[in-house]
Protein backbone atom coordinates (compact mmCIF):
# COMPACT_ATOMS: atom_id res chain seq x y z
CA UNK A 1 0.00 0.00 0.00
CA UNK A 2 1.14 3.42 -0.91
CA UNK A 3 2.79 4.78 2.33
CA UNK A 4 2.23 8.24 3.30
CA UNK A 5 5.38 11.34 2.03
CA UNK A 6 7.95 11.41 4.58
CA UNK A 7 7.14 14.93 5.02
CA UNK A 8 3.65 14.33 5.60
CA UNK A 9 5.33 11.57 8.24
CA UNK A 10 7.41 14.10 9.85
CA UNK A 11 4.62 16.76 10.29
CA UNK A 12 1.66 14.16 11.61
CA UNK A 13 4.14 12.42 14.48
CA UNK A 14 5.90 15.88 15.22
CA UNK A 15 2.26 17.94 15.49
CA UNK A 16 1.41 14.95 17.65
CA UNK A 17 3.92 14.78 20.02
CA UNK A 18 3.35 18.39 20.75
CA UNK A 19 -0.18 18.78 21.24
CA UNK A 20 -0.23 15.79 23.54
CA UNK A 21 2.69 17.30 25.30
CA UNK A 22 0.87 20.88 25.48
CA UNK A 23 -2.70 19.46 26.35
CA UNK A 24 -1.07 17.29 29.56
CA UNK A 25 1.10 19.92 30.16
CA UNK A 26 -2.04 22.45 30.26
CA UNK A 27 -4.01 20.30 32.48
CA UNK A 28 -0.69 20.33 35.02
CA UNK A 29 -0.32 24.17 34.75
CA UNK A 30 -3.73 24.79 35.86
CA UNK A 31 -3.75 22.30 38.42
CA UNK A 32 -0.62 23.97 40.27
CA UNK A 33 -2.21 25.64 43.44
CA UNK A 34 -0.81 28.83 44.21
CA UNK A 35 2.22 30.75 42.47
CA UNK A 36 5.34 28.79 42.06
CA UNK A 37 8.53 28.80 39.45
CA UNK A 38 7.28 25.59 37.95
CA UNK A 39 4.12 27.04 37.20
CA UNK A 40 5.93 30.29 35.93
CA UNK A 41 7.52 27.81 33.48
CA UNK A 42 5.20 25.80 32.50
CA UNK A 43 3.23 28.38 31.42
CA UNK A 44 5.92 29.23 29.34
CA UNK A 45 6.51 26.39 28.11
CA UNK A 46 3.02 25.53 27.31
CA UNK A 47 2.61 28.97 25.01
CA UNK A 48 5.78 28.16 23.13
CA UNK A 49 4.83 24.35 22.44
CA UNK A 50 1.30 26.28 21.32
CA UNK A 51 3.23 28.98 19.06
CA UNK A 52 5.22 25.81 17.47
CA UNK A 53 2.18 23.60 16.91
CA UNK A 54 0.56 26.93 15.49
CA UNK A 55 3.22 27.41 13.02
CA UNK A 56 3.91 23.24 12.28
CA UNK A 57 0.26 23.35 11.27
CA UNK A 58 0.61 25.96 8.69
CA UNK A 59 3.82 24.78 7.08
CA UNK A 60 1.92 21.07 6.98
CA UNK A 61 -1.41 22.97 5.63
CA UNK A 62 1.15 24.70 2.76
CA UNK A 63 2.38 21.54 2.22
CA UNK A 64 -0.62 19.50 2.13
CA UNK A 65 -2.49 21.94 -0.28
CA UNK A 66 0.36 21.09 -3.13
CA UNK A 67 0.23 16.65 -1.78
CA UNK A 68 -2.55 14.66 -2.54
CA UNK A 69 -2.66 12.04 0.19
CA UNK A 70 -2.89 8.68 -1.33
CA UNK A 71 -6.37 7.30 -1.96
CA UNK A 72 -7.82 4.77 1.27
CA UNK A 73 -8.25 1.46 -0.58
CA UNK A 74 -11.54 0.67 -1.78
CA UNK A 75 -11.69 -2.50 0.99
CA UNK A 76 -13.12 0.87 2.76
CA UNK A 77 -16.51 1.64 2.97
CA UNK A 78 -18.36 5.17 1.32
CA UNK A 79 -19.16 6.21 4.54
CA UNK A 80 -15.98 5.13 6.19
CA UNK A 81 -13.92 7.30 3.81
CA UNK A 82 -16.10 10.49 4.35
CA UNK A 83 -15.82 10.09 7.99
CA UNK A 84 -12.02 9.84 7.87
CA UNK A 85 -11.53 12.98 5.44
CA UNK A 86 -14.57 14.86 8.19
CA UNK A 87 -12.84 13.94 11.08
CA UNK A 88 -8.99 14.89 9.51
CA UNK A 89 -10.48 18.48 7.86
CA UNK A 90 -11.94 18.90 11.84
CA UNK A 91 -8.19 18.05 13.39
CA UNK A 92 -6.89 20.27 10.72
CA UNK A 93 -9.39 22.91 12.01
CA UNK A 94 -8.59 22.34 16.06
CA UNK A 95 -4.88 22.20 14.95
CA UNK A 96 -5.62 26.03 14.39
CA UNK A 97 -8.21 27.10 16.74
CA UNK A 98 -6.95 25.64 19.91
CA UNK A 99 -3.40 27.80 19.43
CA UNK A 100 -5.04 30.74 18.48
CA UNK A 101 -7.51 30.95 21.46
CA UNK A 102 -4.89 30.11 23.71
CA UNK A 103 -2.85 32.78 22.27
CA UNK A 104 -5.48 35.66 22.46
CA UNK A 105 -6.41 34.34 25.88
CA UNK A 106 -3.01 35.14 26.90
CA UNK A 107 -3.25 38.49 25.43
CA UNK A 108 -6.43 39.32 26.77
CA UNK A 109 -4.97 39.05 29.96
CA UNK A 110 -2.82 41.30 29.58
CA UNK A 111 0.39 38.49 28.90
CA UNK A 112 2.19 38.85 25.60
CA UNK A 113 3.73 35.86 24.16
CA UNK A 114 7.61 35.79 24.01
CA UNK A 115 8.78 32.92 21.88
CA UNK A 116 11.42 31.15 23.60
CA UNK A 117 11.57 34.19 25.93
CA UNK A 118 13.22 35.83 22.55
CA UNK A 119 10.98 36.99 19.85
CA UNK A 120 7.89 39.03 20.93
CA UNK A 121 4.96 38.20 18.87
CA UNK A 122 2.38 40.66 17.74
CA UNK A 123 -0.06 41.66 20.70
CA UNK A 124 -3.41 41.54 18.19
CA UNK A 125 -5.83 42.31 20.65
CA UNK A 126 -5.68 45.00 24.13
CA UNK A 127 -5.76 43.18 27.75
CA UNK A 128 -9.34 43.11 28.57
CA UNK A 129 -10.36 41.39 31.63
CA UNK A 130 -13.94 41.04 30.14
CA UNK A 131 -12.94 38.72 27.31
CA UNK A 132 -10.48 37.10 29.22
CA UNK A 133 -13.02 34.49 30.89
CA UNK A 134 -14.60 34.60 27.29
CA UNK A 135 -11.20 33.32 25.26
CA UNK A 136 -10.28 30.62 29.08
CA UNK A 137 -13.52 29.08 27.84
CA UNK A 138 -13.45 29.07 24.32
CA UNK A 139 -9.47 27.78 24.61
CA UNK A 140 -10.76 25.36 27.29
CA UNK A 141 -13.83 23.59 25.06
CA UNK A 142 -11.93 23.77 21.93
CA UNK A 143 -8.99 21.45 23.46
CA UNK A 144 -11.88 18.95 25.01
CA UNK A 145 -13.28 19.21 21.62
CA UNK A 146 -10.28 18.21 19.92
CA UNK A 147 -9.41 15.71 23.04
CA UNK A 148 -12.59 14.02 21.84
CA UNK A 149 -11.37 13.92 18.15
CA UNK A 150 -8.26 12.94 19.07
CA UNK A 151 -9.41 9.77 20.67
CA UNK A 152 -11.76 8.92 17.88
CA UNK A 153 -8.91 9.54 15.62
CA UNK A 154 -6.71 7.21 17.96
CA UNK A 155 -9.67 4.53 18.33
CA UNK A 156 -10.11 4.14 14.13
CA UNK A 157 -5.82 3.54 14.07
CA UNK A 158 -6.36 0.72 16.35
CA UNK A 159 -9.53 -0.48 14.58
CA UNK A 160 -7.49 -0.46 11.52
CA UNK A 161 -4.20 -1.66 12.76
CA UNK A 162 -5.99 -4.49 14.97
CA UNK A 163 -9.24 -5.22 13.56
CA UNK A 164 -9.83 -4.75 9.80
CA UNK A 165 -6.13 -5.16 9.74
CA UNK A 166 -6.09 -3.29 6.63
CA UNK A 167 -2.60 -1.78 6.68
CA UNK A 168 -3.67 1.51 6.62
CA UNK A 169 -2.40 2.94 10.08
CA UNK A 170 1.52 1.23 8.45
CA UNK A 171 0.96 3.85 6.01
CA UNK A 172 1.72 6.45 8.54
CA UNK A 173 3.95 5.25 11.16
CA UNK A 174 7.48 6.11 10.65
CA UNK A 175 9.45 3.19 8.77
CA UNK A 176 13.63 3.65 8.72
CA UNK A 177 13.62 0.58 6.68
CA UNK A 178 11.43 1.17 3.59
CA UNK A 179 12.24 4.56 2.54
CA UNK A 180 11.94 4.14 -1.32
CA UNK A 181 9.58 4.41 -4.11
CA UNK A 182 6.40 3.83 -2.32
CA UNK A 183 6.64 7.85 -1.30
CA UNK A 184 4.82 10.66 -2.57
CA UNK A 185 7.88 13.81 -2.82
CA UNK B 1 -29.07 86.45 51.98
CA UNK B 2 -29.06 82.82 51.05
CA UNK B 3 -26.24 83.55 48.66
CA UNK B 4 -23.86 85.75 50.00
CA UNK B 5 -24.37 84.04 53.66
CA UNK B 6 -22.34 80.98 51.35
CA UNK B 7 -20.31 83.15 48.97
CA UNK B 8 -17.94 84.66 52.69
CA UNK B 9 -17.15 81.51 53.75
CA UNK B 10 -16.42 80.16 50.31
CA UNK B 11 -14.49 83.66 49.43
CA UNK B 12 -12.69 82.86 53.13
CA UNK B 13 -11.37 79.22 52.24
CA UNK B 14 -10.24 80.13 49.20
CA UNK B 15 -7.94 82.46 50.14
CA UNK B 16 -7.06 80.48 53.25
CA UNK B 17 -6.18 77.66 50.61
CA UNK B 18 -4.23 80.25 48.52
CA UNK B 19 -1.67 81.45 51.91
CA UNK B 20 -1.46 77.85 52.77
CA UNK B 21 -0.37 76.27 49.72
CA UNK B 22 -2.18 73.89 51.46
CA UNK B 23 -1.75 69.76 49.23
CA UNK B 24 -3.59 69.51 45.77
CA UNK B 25 -6.71 67.05 45.90
CA UNK B 26 -5.24 63.99 43.96
CA UNK B 27 -8.36 62.78 41.98
CA UNK B 28 -7.29 58.81 42.79
CA UNK B 29 -10.12 57.36 40.68
CA UNK B 30 -8.30 58.94 37.95
CA UNK B 31 -4.85 58.19 39.23
CA UNK B 32 -3.02 55.23 38.34
CA UNK B 33 0.20 53.62 40.07
CA UNK B 34 1.61 50.24 38.23
CA UNK B 35 4.63 48.13 38.27
CA UNK B 36 6.06 46.59 34.83
CA UNK B 37 7.89 43.82 35.86
CA UNK B 38 9.58 41.22 33.55
CA UNK B 39 7.90 37.51 33.78
CA UNK B 40 10.30 35.02 31.63
CA UNK B 41 10.80 37.64 29.07
CA UNK B 42 7.46 38.97 29.21
CA UNK B 43 6.59 42.38 29.92
CA UNK B 44 3.57 42.40 32.58
CA UNK B 45 1.91 45.49 33.86
CA UNK B 46 -0.22 45.50 37.22
CA UNK B 47 -2.15 48.34 38.81
CA UNK B 48 -1.93 49.12 42.59
CA UNK B 49 -5.49 49.52 43.21
CA UNK B 50 -5.36 51.02 46.95
CA UNK B 51 -2.74 54.06 47.08
CA UNK B 52 -2.87 57.97 48.31
CA UNK B 53 -0.98 60.56 47.42
CA UNK B 54 -0.26 63.92 48.75
CA UNK B 55 1.26 66.74 46.53
CA UNK B 56 2.26 69.80 47.16
CA UNK B 57 3.21 72.03 43.89
CA UNK B 58 2.90 75.08 42.91
CA UNK B 59 4.31 75.67 39.13
CA UNK B 60 5.83 78.98 40.26
CA UNK B 61 8.06 77.45 43.66
CA UNK B 62 8.76 74.02 42.12
CA UNK B 63 11.82 73.77 44.32
CA UNK B 64 9.15 74.28 47.23
CA UNK B 65 7.05 71.28 46.40
CA UNK B 66 6.95 68.04 48.21
CA UNK B 67 5.33 64.94 47.49
CA UNK B 68 4.38 61.91 49.84
CA UNK B 69 2.76 58.78 48.30
CA UNK B 70 1.58 55.45 50.06
CA UNK B 71 0.59 52.42 47.95
CA UNK B 72 -1.32 49.36 49.53
CA UNK B 73 0.90 46.50 48.85
CA UNK B 74 -1.88 43.87 49.17
CA UNK B 75 -3.49 45.99 46.16
CA UNK B 76 -1.23 44.53 43.50
CA UNK B 77 -3.75 43.39 40.73
CA UNK B 78 -1.78 41.14 38.34
CA UNK B 79 -5.22 40.43 36.74
CA UNK B 80 -6.31 36.66 39.15
CA UNK B 81 -7.72 36.95 42.60
CA UNK B 82 -5.42 33.64 43.60
CA UNK B 83 -2.76 35.59 42.18
CA UNK B 84 -3.07 38.63 44.01
CA UNK B 85 -3.21 36.83 47.51
CA UNK B 86 -0.15 35.05 46.66
CA UNK B 87 1.63 38.33 45.89
CA UNK B 88 0.67 39.72 49.28
CA UNK B 89 2.49 36.79 51.23
CA UNK B 90 5.59 36.56 52.32
CA UNK B 91 8.08 35.94 49.91
CA UNK B 92 6.91 39.27 47.48
CA UNK B 93 5.57 42.40 49.49
CA UNK B 94 4.62 40.41 52.76
CA UNK B 95 2.03 42.77 52.93
CA UNK B 96 -0.17 41.99 56.51
CA UNK B 97 3.91 43.09 58.30
CA UNK B 98 4.44 45.53 55.33
CA UNK B 99 0.76 46.59 54.36
CA UNK B 100 1.99 50.09 52.92
CA UNK B 101 4.84 51.43 50.49
CA UNK B 102 6.28 54.97 50.26
CA UNK B 103 7.79 57.70 48.65
CA UNK B 104 8.38 60.67 50.11
CA UNK B 105 10.40 63.37 48.32
CA UNK B 106 13.67 64.72 50.04
CA UNK B 107 14.02 67.16 47.13
CA UNK B 108 12.22 68.54 43.87
CA UNK B 109 14.34 70.49 41.42
CA UNK B 110 13.12 72.02 37.86
CA UNK B 111 14.08 69.99 34.98
CA UNK B 112 15.86 71.72 32.18
CA UNK B 113 12.57 71.83 30.03
CA UNK B 114 9.01 73.09 31.42
CA UNK B 115 6.72 71.14 32.93
CA UNK B 116 10.05 68.59 34.05
CA UNK B 117 10.85 68.23 37.57
CA UNK B 118 13.57 65.99 39.05
CA UNK B 119 12.55 64.38 42.19
CA UNK B 120 14.87 62.58 44.64
CA UNK B 121 13.19 60.76 47.80
CA UNK B 122 13.16 58.07 49.73
CA UNK B 123 11.36 55.09 48.64
CA UNK B 124 10.37 52.45 51.71
CA UNK B 125 9.12 49.11 50.33
CA UNK B 126 9.03 45.81 52.74
CA UNK B 127 10.67 47.66 55.03
CA UNK B 128 13.52 48.79 53.26
CA UNK B 129 14.16 52.30 52.46
CA UNK B 130 16.37 53.74 49.36
CA UNK B 131 17.39 56.80 47.77
CA UNK B 132 15.46 57.04 44.69
CA UNK B 133 15.89 60.15 41.70
CA UNK B 134 13.54 60.18 38.75
CA UNK B 135 12.46 62.76 36.45
CA UNK B 136 8.78 63.69 36.51
CA UNK B 137 6.47 66.08 34.00
CA UNK B 138 3.77 67.89 35.01
CA UNK B 139 0.88 68.94 32.55
CA UNK B 140 -2.26 71.03 32.78
CA UNK B 141 -5.48 68.79 31.87
CA UNK B 142 -8.81 70.43 32.52
CA UNK B 143 -8.97 72.01 36.02
CA UNK B 144 -6.20 69.54 37.28
CA UNK B 145 -2.37 68.78 36.84
CA UNK B 146 -1.05 65.54 35.50
CA UNK B 147 2.04 64.29 37.34
CA UNK B 148 3.78 61.45 35.36
CA UNK B 149 6.84 59.53 35.57
CA UNK B 150 8.79 56.69 35.58
CA UNK B 151 10.89 55.20 38.28
CA UNK B 152 12.95 51.79 37.18
CA UNK B 153 14.14 49.95 41.08
CA UNK B 154 15.78 46.77 41.44
CA UNK B 155 12.97 44.29 43.57
CA UNK B 156 16.06 42.55 44.94
CA UNK B 157 17.44 45.65 46.59
CA UNK B 158 13.56 45.35 48.54
CA UNK B 159 13.53 41.83 49.16
CA UNK B 160 10.59 41.41 46.56
CA UNK B 161 10.45 37.81 45.51
CA UNK B 162 12.51 35.81 48.70
CA UNK B 163 13.73 32.25 48.37
CA UNK B 164 13.45 30.53 44.71
CA UNK B 165 12.08 33.60 43.18
CA UNK B 166 15.89 35.17 43.45
CA UNK B 167 15.99 33.88 40.17
CA UNK B 168 16.04 36.48 37.70
CA UNK B 169 15.64 34.26 35.11
CA UNK B 170 11.93 33.99 36.39
CA UNK B 171 11.07 37.29 37.27
CA UNK B 172 13.51 40.47 36.18
CA UNK B 173 15.28 42.02 38.82
CA UNK B 174 14.44 45.56 37.23
CA UNK B 175 11.20 46.66 37.95
CA UNK B 176 9.60 49.71 36.65
CA UNK B 177 7.14 51.74 38.22
CA UNK B 178 4.82 54.02 36.36
CA UNK B 179 2.58 56.76 38.07
CA UNK B 180 0.73 59.16 36.24
CA UNK B 181 -1.30 60.89 39.12
CA UNK B 182 -4.02 63.85 39.15
CA UNK B 183 -4.59 66.45 41.55
CA UNK B 184 -6.41 69.79 41.29
CA UNK B 185 -6.46 72.59 43.83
Amino acid sequence: MQRYARAAIVFHWLIAVLIVGAFALGLVMTDIHGLTPTKVRYYSWHKWAGVTILALAALRLLWRLRNAPPDYPDSMQRWEKTAAHALHLMLYVFMFGVPVSGYLYSLAAGVPVVYFGVLPLPSLIDASPALKPVYSAIHYWLNMGMAALVALHVAAAFKHAFITRDGIVQRMLPSWQCTTSKEIV
Amino acid sequence: MRLSRHLLPASMLAIALAVSAAPLRTDVAKSTVSAVFKQMNVPVEAKFRKFSAQIDYDAAKPGAAKARVEIDTASLDVGEADMNNEVAKKDWFNAPQFPKATFVSTSIKAGAAGGQLTVAGKLTIKGKTADVTFPLTVRTAGTGQVFEGVLPIRRLAFNIGEGEWKETSLVADEVTIKFSVIAAK
